[in-house]
C-alpha cells in the first residue's frame, strides 16, 4: 500500500489534532520524568521486566485505567453530540461511527477483561496461598501481548484512521468496500495480539488454582473470588480460540481477499455474526462472573457473616458459564433465524436468569443480620445489588424474541448492556480495587472521597441510562449520530448526558483520591486492615505489602474462610518457628521485547508492509527460541533473609500499634 | 534479590525419587504437562472453529472447480501414512527415554522429524498443485475454508518440526535431565495431537468427499 504521509498521519481534524498533542506532550512528559528522575534503569529492573504477580495485577489495572479514561472520553464526545437535536458538535456519521466502535471496543477488550485479570492476578495467588502463579514468565508475557495489543488498536486514531464498523465488526460492513483503509485492520490484529495474552492467563490461572493451592484447601474450600477465577478461566479456554479464528478469517479475507464473509465467491457474513457471538456471549461472562466473586468476598467481609449459600453459589456459576456458550443467537433475534431457533436461544438466555436470582439471593441472605460496616467495597457492593438486578430483568425482556423485534438496536438495549456492565463488571473493579488497595500499595484510600466518588458516580450511572430505557421503547436507534427536535427525543437524550458528565466528574475525584491517599493517608501495617475483618489468606500475609514471596510459611487451611476461623482458634500464621528457603523465579525481558515484535509484526500487516511483518515475525521467534535455550531456574531466597526480613515487618507493627 | 543462582533442576522443589518418570520429577515439569492440557483444550476448540467453518461452506465453490477434480487421493494417503508413522516413532522415541536410552531415543526424534518434513513437502507440493488447477485461497469460500484449515494444520507441523529440532539440540548440549525430559514429552504430545487432527482432516476433508462427492 503506497501512502503519503499527510495519509498515514490522520489530519484536519481538531479532536484528532488535539488528541496528537494530548500523546506527545504525554509521551514527552514520561519520558522527561523517568530522566529526570533516573528511573529508566528502576522501571525497567522492578516493572517491565517483573514476574511478580501482584506488580504484574497492578501494572494491569493502570493500564486499564489509562485505557478507560480513553473510552470514557469518546463516552462522553458521544453523549455531547447526542444531548441535543442537530448537533454540530462531532461534525460528521463517520466520526461518530469511529468513536463509538472505539468506546466500545475498548471498554470490553481493553478496561473490563484486563481490569479484572489484573484483580485475580493480585488476589488469586494470595488467597490459595501460593507464592506465585504458575507460570510467571507466562504472565508477564500475557500481560506485555495485551498492552502492545492495545497500543496497535489505540494508535489507529492517529495513524492510518480509525476503525468504523462497531465493536462487533459485522461482515460485510468490516469488508475493504464498505470499510476502506487501515481501521479494521488495526482492529483485527490489536485484538489478536492481545488475545493471546488472554487465553494464555486462562491458562495460567486453571494451573495455578488445580495445582498450587495450599495444604487442607480442598475445591470446595476456596474462597468465591478464586472460584469465579477458575472458572472464568475455563470460559476463556473455551471462547477465545474462536475469536483468534474469526478474527484470523476477517483478516484474511481484508488482507488476501479471501472469501469466507464476502457477499460474492460464496462467502456468508452470517458466519461471522455466529461466530463473534459464539465468543462474545461468553465473553459478557468472562467479565461478570469475577465480578461476582468480587462481591461475594465483600459482602461476606463487611457483613462479618460466612457466604450464604455457598455450594449453590458455585453450581450457579458452573451453570452460567456452561449456559453463556448456548445463547448466542439472541444477539439476532432478528436476522430471520426462524421461530424455531429463536424459541430455543430465547428460552435458554431466560434460563441464566435462575442461576443469577439464586446468587442475589444469597448475596441478600448473606447481608441479612450481618454486622454490616459502610466501608467503601461495601457500599459498591451494595449498589451492585438493584442496577444489577434492573440491567437483568431488563435482560429477559430482550430475550423474549418476539419482543426484541422491537428493541433491537434501540436505546434499550444500550441501556441494558451498560446496567449489566457498569454495575456489574464497573462497579467490581472500583469495589475490589479499593478493597485490595493496602494489599497492592500499603495504605487504604480515603473512605470519605471514597464515598463522594460512589454516590456521585451511582447517581450519575442511573440519570444516565434509565432514561435510555425510554428513549428506546420510543425508538430512538443505537448508533444514529443526530436527531431532529420532531422526533421529541431531547429532554431525556440531555438528561442522560447530564447524568454522563457525573459519572466523568466522579471518576477524577477517583483518580485525585489516589493522589490525596498517597500524600496523606496512614500506612497500613496490620495486613488485615478492614477493621481486623478479613475472612480469607490474602489478609493472613505478614504484612500490608507482603515481601516477594506472599508466605514466609504457607499456611495450611481447615476452613472454608481459612483466615477467620485462625484468628476465631487464636492462631497467627506469621508465627513462624523455623524458616526455610523460598526458590522464586527470575525477572525477564524477554517477553516484553516478543511483545514488541508482535506489535510491529501487527503494524506491518495493518498496512501491508510485508517486510516490516516479516521483521516482527523474525523477532518473535528469536525470542522464543531465546527463551527455550535459557537456563533459568530462578533463585534461592535464603530462610536467613526471610526471617530478616519478617522481622523487619513485626518490628514496624509493633511501633505503629505502641503509638 | 537479583541474585542469579544457577540451579541443578533435580534439587528444586520436592524430589520425588526415581520412580516418577523423568519428565514429571520437577514441580514446574508437572504443571508444564498440565498447563499443555490444557492449551490442547483450546487448539481442540481452535481446529474445531476450523472445522465448523470448513462444513458450513462445504458446498460453496460457487463457480470455481469442485475439489473432487482436484483432489489426488494417492497424495493424501502418502501424507496420512507418513503422519501416523511419525507419531509412532515419536511414541517410540517416548519409550527409549522413559528406559533412559538418550541415543536411540535421539534416533527415533530425527525419524520423526523426517517424517515430518516429508509430510510437510507433500503437502507444499499438493497446494501448489492445486493452485495450478485453479484452486487457490482467493477462489471461493470453499478454497478458502480448505486452504486454512489444511493450512493451520500444516503450520503446526511445521512449528512442531522446529520444536523438536530445538529439543535435539539442548539434548545434545545438556543431555537428558528433568528439564530436557519435559520438553521432549510435551512436544511430542503436541505431535500426537497433531495427528489426531489430521484423522480429522482425511476423513472430514478427503474421505467425505468420495461418499458425497
Ligand atoms: C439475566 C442475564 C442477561 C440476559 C437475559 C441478557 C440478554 C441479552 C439479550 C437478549 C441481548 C440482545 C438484545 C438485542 O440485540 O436486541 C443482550 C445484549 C447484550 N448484553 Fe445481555 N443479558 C444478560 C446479562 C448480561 C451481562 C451480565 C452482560 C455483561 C456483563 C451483558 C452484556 C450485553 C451486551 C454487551 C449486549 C449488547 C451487545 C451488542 O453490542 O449488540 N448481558 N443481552
Ligand atoms: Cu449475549
Amino acid at each position: 500500500m503506497d501512502l503519503d504521509w499527510d495519509e498515514f498521519i490522520v489530519t484536519g481534524e481538531p479532536f484528532i489534532l488535539a488528541g496528537q498533542i494530548a500523546i506527545l506532550l504525554t509521551t514527552i512528559g514520561i519520558i522527561f520524568v523517568l530522566t529526570y528522575f533516573k528511573k529508566w534503569k528502576w522501571i525497567w529492573n522492578e516493572w517491565i521486566t517483573s514476574v511478580d504477580h501482584r506488580k504484574i495485577g497492578i501494572m494491569y489495572i493502570i493500564a486499564s485505567v489509562l485505557m478507560m479514561i480513553r473510552a470514557g472520553v469518546d463516552a462522553l464526545m458521544m453523549r455531547t453530540q447526542l444531548a441535543a437535536p442537530n448537533m454540530p458538535f462531532l461534525g460528521e456519521a463517520q466520526h461518530y461511527n469511529e468513536i463509538f466502535t472505539t468506546h466500545g471496543t475498548i471498554m470490553i477488550i481493553f478496561v473490563a477483561t484486563p481490569f479484572l485479570i489484573g484483580l485475580m492476578n493480585v488476589a488469586t495467588p494470595l488467597q490459595i496461598g501460593a507464592r506465585d502463579v504458575a507460570f510467571p514468565f507466562l504472565n508477564n508475557l500475557s500481560f506485555w501481548t495485551f498492552f502492545w495489543g492495545a497500543m496497535l488498536f489505540n494508535i489507529s486514531f492517529v495513524i492510518g484512521g480509525a476503525p468504523s464498523a462497531g465493536w462487533s465488526a459485522y461482515m460485510p460492513l468490516a469488508s475493504n468496500d464498505l470499510s476502506p483503509g487501515p481501521g479494521q485492520n488495526f482492529y483485527l490484529l490489536g485484538l489478536q495480539i492481545s488475545g493471546i495474552g488472554t487465553l494464555a492467563t486462562g491458562i495460567n490461572l486453571v494451573v495455578t488454582i488445580m495445582k498450587m493451592r495450599a495444604k487442607g484447601m480442598r475445591l470446595m474450600r476456596m474462597p468465591m473470588f478464586t472460584w469465579t477465577t477458575l472458572i472464568t478461566s475455563l470460559i476463556i479456554i473455551g471462547a477465545f480460540p474462536i475469536l483468534t479464528v474469526a478474527l484470523g478469517m476477517q483478516t484474511f479475507d481484508r488482507l488476501w481477499d479471501t472469501s469466507f464473509f464476502t457477499l460474492q465467491d460464496g462467502g456468508m457474513p452470517m458466519m461471522w455474526v455466529n461466530l463473534f457471538w459464539l465468543w462474545g456471549h461468553p465473553e459478557v461472562y468472562i467479565v461478570i462472573l469475577p465480578a461476582f466473586g468480587i462481591f461475594s468476598e465483600i459482602i461476606a467481609t463487611f457483613a462479618r457473616k460466612r457466604l450464604f449459600g455457598y455450594t449453590s453459589m458455585v453450581f450457579a456459576i458452573a451453570a452460567i458459564s456452561g449456559l453463556s456458550f448456548l445463547v448466542w443467537v439472541h444477539h439476532f433475534f432478528t436476522m430471520g433465524a426462524g421461530p424455531m431457533v429463536n424459541s430455543f436461544f430465547s428460552i435458554s438466555t431466560m434460563a441464566i436468569a435462575v442461576p443469577t436470582g439464586v446468587k442475589i439471593f444469597n448475596w441478600l441472605a448473606t447481608l441479612h443480620r450481618g454486622r454490616i460496616r459502610f466501608s467503601v467495597p461495601m457500599v459498591w457492593a451494595l449498589g451492585f445489588i438493584p442496577n444489577f438486578t434492573i440491567g437483568g430483568v431488563t435482560g429477559v425482556m430482550l430475550a423474549m424474541a418476539a419482543a426484541d423485534y422491537q428493541y433491537h438496536n434501540t436505546y434499550f438495549l444500550v441501556s441494558h448492556f451498560h446496567y449489566v456492565l457498569i454495575a456489574g463488571t464497573i462497579f467490581a473493579c472500583f469495589a475490589g480495587t479499593i478493597y485490595w488497595w493496602p494489599k497492592m500499595f500499603g495504605l487504604k484510600l480515603n473512605e470519605r472521597l471514597g464515598h463522594w466518588v460512589f454516590w456521585i458516580f451511582m447517581i450519575g450511572f442511573n440519570v444516565c441510562f434509565f432514561p435510555q430505557y425510554f428513549l428506546g421503547l420510543d425508538g430512538m436507534p443505537r448508533r444514529i449520530y443526530t436527531y431532529f427536535p420532531e422526533d421529541g427525543w431531547f429532554s431525556l437524550n440531555f438528561i442522560s448526558t447530564v447524568g454522563a458528565f457525573m459519572m466523568g466528574l466522579a471518576f477524577v475525584i477517583f483518580v485525585y483520591n489516589i493522589y490525596y491517599s498517597y500524600r496523606y493517608q496512614p500506612r497500613e501495617t496490620t495486613g488485615d486492615p478492614w477493621g481486623g475483618r478479613g475472612r480469607t489468606l490474602e489478609w493472613a500475609t505478614s504484612s500490608a505489602v507482603p515481601p516477594h514471596y506472599n508466605f514466609a510459611k504457607i499456611p495450611e487451611v481447615k476452613d472454608q474462610d481459612a483466615y477467620w476461623q485462625m484468628k476465631q482458634e487464636g492462631i497467627d500464621p506469621n508465627d513462624i518457628e523455623e524458616y526455610h528457603d523460598i526458590h522464586m523465579p527470575n525477572y525477564t525481558g524477554n517477553p516484553f521485547i516478543m511483545s514488541v515484535f508482535m506489535f510491529v509484526g501487527g503494524f506491518g500487516l495493518v498496512f501491508h508492509w510485508w517486510s516490516i511483518a516479516i521483521i516482527g515475525a523474525i523477532g518473535i521467534f528469536a525470542c522464543m527460541i531465546q527463551r527455550s535455550f535459557s537456563r533459568d531456574n530462578g533463585h534461592i531466597v535464603p530462610a536467613e533473609e526471610v526471617r530478616e526480613e519478617e522481622a523487619k515487618i513485626r518490628e514496624v507493627k509493633a511501633n505503629e500499634s505502641g503509638q | 534479590m537479583k541474585v542469579d543462582n544457577k540451579i541443578d533442576p533435580k534439587e528444586l522443589d520436592d524430589f520425588p525419587g526415581e520412580e516418577t518418570p523423568l519428565e514429571y520429577q520437577t514441580e514446574t515439569g508437572s504443571y508444564n504437562i498440565f498447563g499443555f492440557w490444557m492449551f490442547l483444550g483450546a487448539e481442540i476448540v481452535l481446529f474445531s472453529t476450523l472445522f465448523g467453518t470448513y462444513f458450513v461452506l462445504i458446498y460453496r465453490t460457487d463457480s470455481s472447480i469442485p475439489p473432487t477434480e482436484v483432489f489426488s487421493m494417492g497424495l493424501v494417503l502418502a501424507m496420512t501414512f507418513t503422519l501416523l508413522t511419525s507419531s509412532f516413532t515419536s511414541g517410540l522415541a517416548i519409550h527409549e527415554m522413559r528406559l533412559g536410552n538418550v541415543k536411540r531415543m535421539m534416533i527415533w526424534i530425527g525419524f520423526t522429524l523426517l517424517l515430518g518434513l516429508g509430510f510437510l513437502g507433500m503437502e507444499i507440493y499438493e497446494f501448489v498443485e492445486y493452485a495450478s488447477e485453479g484452486a487457490t485461497l482467493a477462489t471461493s469460500a470453499y478454497w478458502s475454508s480448505f486452504f486454512l484449515l489444511l493450512g493451520t494444520h500444516g503450520l503446526h507441523v511445521a512449528m512442531g518440526v522446529a520444536w523438536f529440532i530445538i529439543i535435539l539440540i539442548q539434548i545434545k548440549m545438556r543431555g537428558l535431565n528433568p528439564v530436557t525430559a519435559n520438553k521432549t514429552f510435551i512436544a511430542s504430545l503436541y505431535w500426537h495431537f497433531l495427528d489426531v487432527i489430521w484423522i480429522f482432516i482425511f476423513t472430514g476433508v478427503y474421505l467425505l468427499r468420495l461418499v458425497i462427492a
